[in-house]
């Protein structure tokens, strides 16, 4: 299986609440909250991490899940919030711009 | 409760100023008849201190963000802070008359990511338009401007102010909105100038025609459901707050004042000789609006309305006092359920001349 990248839309705002992601796309206005396992893969979604290691490196290990389980979830995650656009999805690394705003917040 | 409203409970018990609005200028090119700001420059902020103040919001935990004004772009630089904003990656709305939108600053708009342009508009007709904006030619400007950030696909909002001289084209209003495909909004509400002149006031439209815009359903969805007389209240709902000013929202003036809301001019603190956020957390000013809790309201606690009104706590304080009912509420809920408020009751009782006060 091919590795899958993520890299957050720059058509998006962000806000950390109480260790919970706030999200709201610009094209369409909806709105998510992520919960602390969900922010944890939206903040190590750098478009050069392969979601594979963020699952076994940020979720697995920090909150102590198991890979199987975890590698599902994220799965569904990645295809929820693409469909939104808000996260992009790629088998290969993304380039970055330098003015999109993609910091973590 | 929706996720939003699961936030904004969530900000209000953290403390966090979730959203502010932000005039980056008071300078305009119009000259609306109704406007509560005046016009000059009294020494902004500059680029880099807006900057500054936006770094500190971010860290604040911000999320929603309103640009306004004035006119947002009469102000040299503008869209520099548009995008230092996204960068930031706050929710950014912003309020303009539109007339300085040209394709290049819709097209900069949709590429920074902006997720709502709200725009003024007062009729559909040219004649009453610009005699409200005293800027001949400023509705076709307007409209021109519509088109612009429609073909760019950003989300528009007609936002229709109401008042004696267009009280009657809110509908041609509405209709242009369908016709352009943008969402439309009415207020009815004209405020105090800033300075707390009243004068503008004699031009919010009658109690009849309030009446008839409050039962139009094409307004309110379910007249039924909107214009029902007010439930019973409980002590949960004593414990309520009037609004988010103050609690999760803040006003930040183009001069650095910080107040709990555009419409609420009590001074907290200024990000020139202060952090936002030590305002913010400990502003004399802020905290008593925070201690006020609905019971705490000598007039309005008890009123019928308590639990529907939409009691705005800072023209209560032009009013007089932060703690007072603001009557232009007053007349939207009687107008809305044809009940009296315990506010209009209280003014309807003819005044004693003789007073006698008697301790045993």
């Amino acid at each position: 299986m091919s590795e899958k990248y993520i890299a957050r839309s720059s058509a998006i705002a962000s806000r950390l609440l109480g260790g919970e992601m706030m999200v709201m796309s610009a094209t369409d206005s909806t709105f998510f909250t992520l919960n602390e396992v969900a922010t944890a893969i939206w903040q190590a979604a750098d478009g050069r991490t392969p979601l594979s290691q963020i699952v076994a490196d940020k979720i697995c290990r920090e909150f102590e899940v198991d890979l199987k389980a975890a590698s599902r979830d994220a799965e569904q995650f990645v295809e929820e919030l693409s469909r939104h656009g808000i996260l992009l999805v790629s088998d290969h690394p993304f380039e970055i711009a330098s003015d999109s705003p993609t910091e973590a917040a | 409760m929706t996720l939003m409203e699961e936030a904004q409970q969530r900000a209000l018990d953290l403390g966090v100023p979730l959203a502010v609005h932000l005039d980056v200028t008071y300078r305009c090119n119009e000259r609306c008849v109704h406007c509560y700001l005046d016009h000059d420059d009294l020494g902004e902020m500059s680029t880099e201190e807006i900057k500054e103040v936006l770094d500190q919001l971010a860290d604040a935990g911000t999320f929603f963000l309103t640009f306004s004004g004035g006119e947002v772009f009469m102000r040299q630089g503008f869209l520099e802070l548009v995008a230092y904003a996204r960068r930031l990656l706050f929710n950014v709305k912003v309020k303009t008359n539109g007339a300085m939108i040209r394709e290049r600053e819709a097209a900069e708009l949709r590429r920074l990511g902006v997720e709502q342009i709200q725009i003024s508009v007062y009729s559909h007709r040219p004649e009453v338009h610009d005699a409200i904006t005293k800027l001949p030619g400023s509705l076709k400007r307007t409209l021109e401007s519509i088109r612009f950030l429609k073909s760019q696909g950003l989300k528009v909002v007609i936002a229709n102010v109401l008042m004696t001289s267009n009280a009657g084209d809110y509908q041609g209003v509405q209709q242009l909105a369908r016709d352009l495909d943008v969402h439309y909004t009415l207020d009815p509400t004209i405020t105090p100038k800033i300075d707390g002149d009243t004068s503008i006031l004699n031009l919010r439209i009658p109690g009849s025609e309030l009446g008839s815009v409050l039962h139009n359903p094409e307004l309110v969805g379910n007249v039924d459901e909107y214009c029902a007389p007010p439930s019973p209240v409980s002590e949960d709902d004593m414990d309520g707050y009037s609004c988010s000013a103050g609690h999760t929202a803040a006003y930040i003036s183009p001069y650095g004042d910080v107040f709990p809301c555009v419409q609420f001019p009590l001074p907290a603190g200024n990000v020139r000789r202060q952090k936002f956020l030590d305002i913010w957390q400990n502003s004399t000013a802020l905290k008593e609006v925070r201690a006020i809790h609905a019971r705490d309201l000598p007039v309005c606690s008890t009123c019928p309305h308590m639990t529907s009104c939409t009691r705005c706590p800072g023209l209560a304080y032009m009013e007089g006092s932060m703690r007072g009912p603001s009557s232009a509420d007053c007349e939207k809920s009687f107008h809305r359920t044809g009940i009296p408020s315990a506010n209009m009751l209280r003014k309807a009782q003819p005044a004693h001349l003789i007073q006698i006060q008697t301790a045993f």
